[in-house]
């Protein structure tokens, strides 16, 4: 009685807001949900007509041991992990001089070789497939690690990323590093790495998402199951006799979707950014 | 080197030395390349084979005159239809609704964008089950409104629908994220400004200062969510592999089934041009619209 009455009152918009948001997320995180769920089931539930999120008699475990059991997971999240890894730092180090070079220095065909990034820039990825897989069988590279690798080592947006961020950077930074007797390539490592470290993160988180989840070349590069990447694993589990119940195969999907989704759970912020700043170019 | 030709490039050696890396493997793995796939699209080359002939356009004849192919092209015309508008709109809507107050601003971010990170084999491979005639979610919710749900991924009238919600709900995190950050650009003096001027209801705010400076943010999201709308290929490789009967064949599945299940090279090499020409001439286009609607804002 002695509270005021217009604690009470009921916030009309904001419950309106926080309402359709609760909608538009139970969308987004539906298929989550139900592959967490149907993990966890054992077969004759999963097919009950009536649908409880928590399992009756819990079959989680079985599922994940089938799952990490029947084809090497475990393996195809490693070969994910070391290959967005080297595909990353081998991008990276030939990208930043390139970039450094393209925004610092003057050389005769500068523009000319801008022009080419820029060119680049515009070609889709699928569209190079059938040359980069002639190219890797001519050296007998397919079906390896070198194959999944060897294309994406030129990124042309990590080049263009990257100039436009050297460009930003006052010359006077490099011009106090020249005047301390530093070499161009000193510069490079030395001064603008360090500098360039929030660019880089960005374009890095970019280009892991990009490789972790691409299904396209894998599919086309690999053969062998011992190579397979996340993306590509998860067919050969559903393919497999095994995959064929829906328990140890949304066990499986869990496994494989779960580094990411985990780490941007840890670095919201930072994943956000990553992915929006290398779109916005 | 001379002194002229050293003021005006006084980097010659240091910057083609920095450059070179990139330069080699620009002009091995992008440029040649994209002459390569030319130039295979005019043979008969099947890889393997020891020898190609030159066919001139004879690739390009038979492709414009292949049924499948022009049902690929029209398919992923209308997947880029359905899901551009949907993505942008849906985006819009939640970015509007998580800015306008703070409160569970950062769960509702996270949240909408968790489908934008994970790897969509496997997430394919989820909403397959989601859309199981019998027992999948989506079903099962419609028969609590008395809804006999379709079987979605075998029927061709369902099929490209479906595979365009999956589309949507990848994506519309993405446009949300991309159009919270346009509408933090948004200067309060004009919220101020458009209050004094008798505009402050909801309403009034939206129709009068936050779409208009939205336009541009708008543009970008449509040409964005085009492009990657236009690349659609994991869906339906896990989930139709272009069926039932070609319902839901799309462009690049068309190119990957050509070139790599039947290693028809010179013939997948044409249908790679065709595709390049495509996205380019569409972001060609884009930068030239893009461009315009910035300087008007």
């Amino acid at each position: 009685m002695s509270v005021p009455a217009k604690t009470y009152r009921p916030d009309w918009p904001g419950l309106a807001r926080h309402g359709t948001l609760a909608l538009s997320v139970l969308f987004a995180l539906a298929p989550f949900i139900w592959m967490l769920s149907l993990s966890l089931k054992p077969p004759q539930e999963i097919f009950q007509p009536d649908f409880r999120l928590w399992p009756q008699s819990f079959h989680g475990f079985e599922n994940y041991r089938t799952a990490l059991t029947t084809v090497p997971l475990h393996r195809f999240l490693f070969n994910g992990v070391f290959v967005c890894a080297t595909i990353f730092t081998l991008q990276m180090l030939i990208c930043l001089p390139c970039a450094y070079a393209l925004a610092k220095l003057r050389f005769r065909g500068r523009d000319t070789l801008f022009s080419a990034v820029l060119i680049g820039l515009l070609v889709p990825p699928q569209a190079l497939a059938i040359p980069h897989f002639v190219l890797l069988h001519l050296f007998g590279l397919l079906d390896s690690y070198a194959a999944l690798i060897l294309p994406w080592t030129i990124s042309t947006l990590g080049i263009f990323l990257m100039r436009q961020f050297f460009r930003g950077i006052p010359d006077e930074l490099i011009d106090a590093a020249r005047l301390d007797g530093m070499g161009e390539f000193e510069i490079i490592w030395r001064v603008m790495l360090p500098v360039a470290v929030p660019a880089l993160a960005a374009f890095g988180i970019f280009s892991v998402v990009a490789h972790w989840n691409d299904l396209f070349w894998p599919l086309i590069a690999i053969r062998s199951e011992e190579l397979s990447t996340p993306a590509l694993g998860i067919l050969l589990f559903r393919d497999d006799e095994a995959g064929q119940f829906l328990g140890p195969l949304m066990a499986g999907a869990t496994l494989i979707v779960a580094p990411l989704v985990l780490a941007f759970l840890f670095a919201q912020q930072r994943f956000i950014d990553g992915i929006s700043f290398t779109a916005r170019s | 080197m001379t002194s002229r030709s050293a003021s005006a490039a006084p980097h010659q050696h240091i910057g083609w030395l920095a450059a070179a890396p990139a330069t080699v493997l620009l002009a091995l793995l992008l440029i040649g390349p994209v002459l390569a796939v030319i130039v295979f699209s005019l043979t008969d080359w099947q890889i393997g084979a020891s020898a190609a002939r030159f066919i001139g356009l004879a690739n390009y004849h038979e492709l414009f005159a292949d049924r499948v192919f022009w049902t690929a092209f029209v398919n992923t015309a209308l997947y880029v239809a359905i899901v551009v508008p949907g993505t942008v709109g849906l985006g819009l809507v939640v970015a509007l609704l998580i800015e306008a107050r703070p409160s569970l601003r950062g769960f509702y971010r996270a949240a909408h964008f968790l489908p934008v990170m994970s790897t969509m084999a496997a997430m394919a491979i989820v909403w397959g089950s989601m859309l199981h005639p019998t027992i999948g979610a989506v079903n099962r919710l419609l028969a609590e409104f008395g809804i006999a749900g379709p079987n979605w991924l075998r029927d061709a009238r369902f099929v490209l629908p479906a595979l365009a919600m999956i589309g949507i709900w990848q994506g519309f995190g993405f446009a949300m994220v991309l159009f919270v950050a346009g509408l933090k650009a948004i200067p309060q003096s004009l919220y101020d400004a458009a209050a004094i001027d008798g505009a402050d209801g909801i309403v009034d705010r939206l129709r009068l200062v936050t779409l208009p400076l939205l336009g541009p943010v708008t543009m970008f999201v449509l040409v964005l969510t085009a492009t990657r709308a236009f690349e659609v290929f994991d869906t339906v490789r896990v989930l139709t592999q272009g069926g039932p009967n070609f319902a839901s064949e799309v462009l690049l599945d068309r190119l990957y089934t050509e070139s790599f299940d039947y290693l028809r090279t010179g013939y997948g090499a044409a249908l790679t041009v065709v595709y390049l020409a495509v996205v380019v001439l569409l972001t060609l286009a884009q930068a030239r619209i893009l461009d315009r609607r910035v300087h008007y804002a």
